[in-house]
């Protein structure tokens, strides 16, 4: 037997704004690896949404590339938003 | 009348329980495995709803444990169905979805009952039958228009269980008084719908509707086949042994 495709599962919890990757799982086609998301990733009540990506379909960046591609940004901590003083009431930052 | 009613669901929903539990472990991929036994738990959950209500009813002499662990096998109201074996996968899906479109009808139809306990305990169930239905019905599909042999088992499947799916609209006393009081529902009002649905589903499923028209009765009356009393025999076993026990 062949084995099904891989999917990387993202789930919006209860309180969450963002969906987060949750896992993978192994499904022949999105309609299954979304009832298998519901399932696997959502059965102790965690999500109130779900999205169902291709592993496959995910460009990832080269771990070996990590020097070039993030210390530049290291050194840089004007760049946070903490870095101002915050207006009072702005939420979600 | 209501007690024996109410045993009736509660019965339904802890023995295919109890069967589908026997997949855990045993499931076709890991996220199947979940999935069966999560559909075991709803049902589970089910059964105690209806089986607390029915202690009530009765005057609180058994709970829900005695009625699930010290009852046996002629005092079980289940439909046939249920207990008959997972078999191959296509068994068990074959099984779930002639049960869960029943299901769905039933629980909708119960929605509406004069007893406010039922509808309350209906409508919750509803929901979580409305995905056992969705469900199975894309297994019978994916199965039935699959590979070759995955449309033999299916159409197999289909077949050997058909003569069990006859229980699901029959009205006894029970059934009918129930039915009387508003309480209960219409059971061979049930078996339109159900057809029609799973025509639809053969249909696109590429199976042939089941021609056979012999119905094999009995289960809602206490007369079981054999297997039940080997479901009874693990599923109540530890209880016999040492009644009372807890994790």
């Amino acid at each position: 037997m062949t084995e099904w495709p891989l999917w990387e599962i993202f789930v919006r919890s209860q309180h969450g704004l963002a969906h987060k990757h949750a896992g993978s799982l192994r499904a022949t086609d999105a309609a299954m690896a979304m009832k298998n998301a519901r399932d696997v990733y959502t059965r102790r009540n965690e999500g109130t949404s779900i999205w169902v990506v291709k592993s496959q379909d995910i460009t990832a960046s080269d771990p070996g590339a990590k020097d070039e591609l993030f210390t530049s940004a290291a050194g840089k901590i004007y760049r946070h938003p903490t870095f101002f003083p915050m207006p009072e009431g702005v939420k979600n930052i | 009348m209501l007690f024996p009613y109410l045993l009736r669901f509660a019965d339904n929903g802890l023995i295919l329980s109890q069967r589908l539990g026997e997949w855990c472990g045993h499931g076709p991929v890991l996220e199947e495995d979940i999935a069966l036994t999560n559909v075991a738990l709803d049902l589970l959950g089910h059964a105690r709803m209806w089986y607390g209500y029915a202690a009530e009813v009765e005057g609180n002499r058994r709970g829900e444990d005695d009625l699930a662990f010290f009852r046996d096998a002629g005092d079980f109201h289940n439909l046939l169905l249920l207990e008959q074996p997972n078999g191959d996968f296509a068994v068990t899906m074959a099984r779930q979805f002639y049960f869960d479109v029943w299901h769905v009808e039933l629980l909708r139809a119960l929605s509406g009952s004069a007893d406010m306990r039922i509808r309350g305990i209906a409508e919750k169930a509803w929901k979580e039958a409305m995905y056992h239905l969705e469900r199975s019905v894309d297994w019978v599909i994916r199965l039935g228009d699959g590979t070759v042999e995955s449309h033999q088992r299916m159409q197999i499947a289909a077949d050997s269980l058909w003569m069990y799916t006859g229980e699901m609209f029959e009205m006894d006393d029970v059934d009918n008084q129930m039915l009387a009081q508003g309480v209960g529902v219409d059971l061979a009002a049930l078996r339109g719908p159900w057809r029609d649905r799973v025509s639809s589903v053969f249909a696109a499923a590429t199976l042939t509707f089941p021609a056979a028209t012999w119905m094999q009765t009995g289960g809602k009356s206490g007369r079981h086949t054999e297997k039940l009393g080997y479901i009874l025999a693990e599923m109540q076993h530890l209880q016999r042994m040492y009644p009372g026990c807890t994790w």
